[in-house]
């Protein structure tokens, strides 16, 4: 595993979580997850899935904050980087 | 109002995947059940299950939700596909909050379940998927179904275990009278994970024979217990008045009359309260015992409670003197999908004016039953009785009619 997250990481992370990322672009990745059909819990096991992989610890508070996927790329990377 | 009707049916059952394969199934005795599949059943007792082998997902529901579901909530994806196309509903053409969805359900989640609790004791709570927190509990089914076709009405899920595929139409019965316009009703249930098979275990009732042909014979003096099987029966229900104004294609039958009764407490002295439920949903429906044509029995399979459906049903309707069947002899008591599966069946003999037959059954002429057996009876039908216990103490009772 590389020491940062790429689009196509965070893909190959949904895509292990909800078989189905065909809306999922580099081009949308600043839409919110509601609107690319992704509901709270869709991110919730995407943050937990990412928890395993990256043996991170993302506390419930940051998992609020995102928003979308590129939320989700930056604060993997940013958490990275401090460790 | 005026009565409720079904306008509109799905279907997913162990001997057949659709409306009508599985009915054709069902006319010519083809059984579902085997030898259970989806594990090695050699290390239980129970062997034999009525499974929906075959069944895919993906061709139901986009993959998304195929991926936060289990088999029991699949299983009404695709009936309630079938069930709306027949009733040529499309929701879009409704208001959100004038459709409801109101299921019932008795097995859980199970297979999901079990493998994210196997997940929780090898890798810890952080394994468990956050989907666990909704795809294994009662309600999983109503709320999927409510989500996907966007009905926001008054939705509810009953559990009573078998019985409750009948219930359901009684608070179908009930929301149409309050204004709802259209309600999506029935049942379905997966029971069939090894964890889901020991959870049954311990009320006693399953058969332990091996022989598919010999596992589940209600009536027989053979009788040794029921065997499970997994799918169900998913309708749109809607008011006789609504379904005429949307000049629907074909209205299967009228929801004429319902009852629930519960067992007394054991040892009372008291007599079980199916024959009540019989009794009160022919005076629900305004009708007598001789307007019955054909009755679909719970049929349990355990001798003594055979023995008490069979009392009440000649205690009702005089000995031998109504067709009873047993249709669900090819596919196992699916719970939840159970008696949902009987109206399926009541509503299609109605249209074909055809009672489907039991299998394998030598019925015991003590039960006094004019069983109809092997072969589908063609006869006029105009009223058929259905009948459903609930472990636990449930029973249910409802009367549906030509319209």
């Amino acid at each position: 595993m590389s020491a940062n997250m790429t689009f196509d990481d965070l893909k190959a992370v949904m895509s292990r979580c909800t078989g189905d990322v065909e809306e999922l672009n580099p081009e949308n990745l600043g839409a919110a997850f509601t609107d690319i059909g992704y509901d709270s819990l869709a991110v919730l096991e995407i943050a937990s899935q990412i928890q395993r992989e990256y043996r991170l610890q993302i506390p419930d508070e940051a998992i609020e904050g995102m928003n979308s996927p590129q939320d989700v790329i930056d604060y993997v990377n940013a958490s990275l980087s401090a460790v | 109002m005026s009565v409720p009707v079904i306008t509109g049916l799905g279907v997913v059952a162990p001997n057949g995947q659709d409306r009508e394969a599985w009915w054709q199934a069902t006319l010519d005795g083809k059984s579902g059940l085997g030898r259970i599949s989806r594990f090695d059943p050699d290390r239980y007792p129970v062997r034999v299950a009525g499974e929906a082998t075959g069944f895919d997902p993906a061709e139901h529901a986009p993959q998304r939700l195929v991926s936060e579901t289990d088999a029991m909530t699949q299983y009404a994806f695709a009936a309630t596909n079938e069930a709306l196309a027949d009733a040529a509903v499309v929701p879009d053409d409704f208001s959100d909050l004038d459709m409801a969805v109101i299921t019932a359900n008795s097995s859980g989640g199970v297979e999901f379940g079990q493998r994210e609790l196997q997940k929780l004791y090898r890798e810890g709570p952080q394994a468990v998927g956050a989907y666990m927190s909704i795809a294994w509990f009662y309600a999983a089914t109503t709320g999927q179904l409510s989500i996907r076709h966007g009905m926001r009405g008054p939705c509810g899920v009953l559990c009573s275990e078998q019985a409750g595929g009948l219930d359901v139409l009684a608070q179908a019965r009930r929301v149409l009278a309050k204004g709802t316009r259209l309600v999506l009703s029935g049942g379905t249930d997966a029971s069939l994970s090894p964890y889901g098979l020991v959870c049954q275990l311990s009320n006693g009732r399953l058969s332990e024979e091996h022989r598919p042909e010999r596992a589940y014979v209600p009536f027989d003096s053979d009788a040794s217990g029921y065997v499970p099987g997994e799918g169900g029966a998913i309708f749109v229900v809607e008011s006789h008045d609504d379904a005429r104004a949307r000049d629907v294609e074909r209205i299967y039958a009228a929801v004429a009359g319902y009852a629930a009764t519960f067992d007394p407490r054991p040892g009372t002295g008291r007599p079980p309260g199916l024959r009540r439920a019989a009794e009160l949903a022919l005076a629900d429906a305004s009708l007598a015992p001789p307007d019955v044509d054909v009755v679909f029995a719970d049929g349990y399979g355990v001798p003594e409670l055979d023995r008490q459906e069979a009392e009440a049903l000649t205690a009702v309707f005089g000995p031998g003197a109504v067709p009873v069947t047993v249709p669900k002899t090819m596919t196992g008591r699916l719970y939840a999908g159970g008696a949902a599966l009987d109206v399926a069946a009541a509503a299609l003999a109605l249209r074909d004016q055809v009672i489907p037959p039991s299998v394998n059954v030598r019925p015991d002429p003590e039960h006094r039953l004019d069983l109809v057996v092997d072969r589908p009876r063609e006869t006029r039908l105009r009223t058929a009785l259905v009948l459903s216990r609930g472990y636990g103490g449930f029973n249910a009772a409802v009367v549906l009619r030509a319209v």
